[in-house]
């Protein structure tokens, strides 16, 4: 149920970002290891922004799995779940992606709906 | 047209988080985020290490309803606070900018933060401490590091409590400790015993250890 506080953070920052513009999507990142469930964002998502500007804005999740660095041999592995690399058996290493949660970036209805330039 | 944002979701939590640390480290407040799973002996362990600290200690008690765990702590005759979330699963850190308003932390030497019992949420969230603590005990299984990794890859130091009753439950302890160590090499792995005390020292003696104000 966290995900309430964080949704409403979201639409804060997309709010702020479209500077009056209509959003048409929000492209989200969030690694396997941070503890926000997508269904559950889509769903406090929906209930927040029912009769407002941002209904019917389309969520995009972008799932990152984590990735190791292991701790004896060095390259770079997503692990299974006894986190065993691949490359040299032994267990564990240094997490480098998998914790990721932030907003990458909007799409916005262009100002000039005649203009493709921006398309 | 798309617009590049990249910004952290929990940004305005850790904003918070940092001011809670400044005030923390401006009164020379050791501060610990306790976490664990519910019954795991998060208010037991801390119970336990307030006559041994031989120091000023104070204690915010993280709870979705009652104040069971302040009562308990309060007979210790320490400054305790209680938040009840109501429902939330984790406590953040304008919560704890609220609650030390309510606390005397002046002279304050070590600040428990006992989180709500859940090994998800928490995780996520800053609350301006100096370490992270998880506790598991025996009967929740050798497993919970596997499963519950984002967690366990945060923490400082992972207390394993109720060993007594290791006799009675299949626990494999060097399983346990290879799921904490695959993703957190630098985490301390402590086996406690809040019944029989066996490992409560040993335990202590490292959180002395850690504390920068003593």
């Amino acid at each position: 149920m966290h995900e309430l506080a964080v949704t409403e953070e979201i639409i804060k920052v997309v709010t702020d970002a479209s500077k009056g513009r209509r959003i048409r999507e929000i492209v989200l990142v969030i690694g396997n290891l941070s503890s926000f469930i997508d269904e559950s964002i889509q769903f406090y998502f929906d209930k927040l922004t029912e009769s407002t500007p941002l209904e019917g804005a389309k969520l995009s999740f972008k799932r990152i799995p984590v990735k190791l660095r292991c701790y004896r041999c060095r390259e770079e592995f997503t692990p299974d779940e006894e986190y065993i690399c691949p490359y040299c058996k032994s267990i564990g290493g240094d997490i480098i992606e998998g914790r990721e949660f932030y907003i990458e970036s909007i799409e916005v209805e262009d100002e000039d709906r005649d203009s493709k330039e921006y398309t | 047209m798309k617009i590049e944002i990249v910004k952290n979701i929990l940004e305005a939590n850790d904003q918070v988080a940092l001011l809670n640390r400044e005030t923390f480290n401006n009164l020379n407040v050791f501060t610990v985020n306790v976490m664990a799973s519910p019954g795991a002996g998060k208010t037991s362990l801390i119970l336990e290490a307030i006559p041994r600290l031989n120091s000023s200690v104070a204690v915010i008690e993280g709870d979705v309803a009652s104040s069971i765990d302040s009562e308990k702590v309060a007979r210790f005759n320490i400054p305790v606070v209680q938040i009840n979330t109501g429902g939330n699963c984790h406590l953040d850190a304008s919560m704890i900018r609220e609650a030390i308003k309510k606390l005397s932390l002046e002279g304050i030497r070590y600040l428990f933060i006992e989180n709500i019992g859940n090994l998800i949420c928490p995780a996520s969230f800053d609350l301006g401490e100096h370490i992270r603590i998880v506790i598991s005990s025996v009967p929740e299984g050798d497993d919970k590091p596997y499963k519950y990794p984002g967690l366990f890859s945060t923490v400082d130091a992972v207390i394993l409590n109720k060993i007594d009753l290791l006799p009675y439950v299949d626990f494999n302890i060097e399983y346990f400790k290879n799921g904490i160590t695959a993703i957190n090499k630098k985490a301390k792995i402590f086996p406690v015993s809040c019944k029989t005390d066996e490992g409560i020292d040993s335990w202590v003696e490292w959180l002395k250890g850690e504390n920068r104000y003593k």
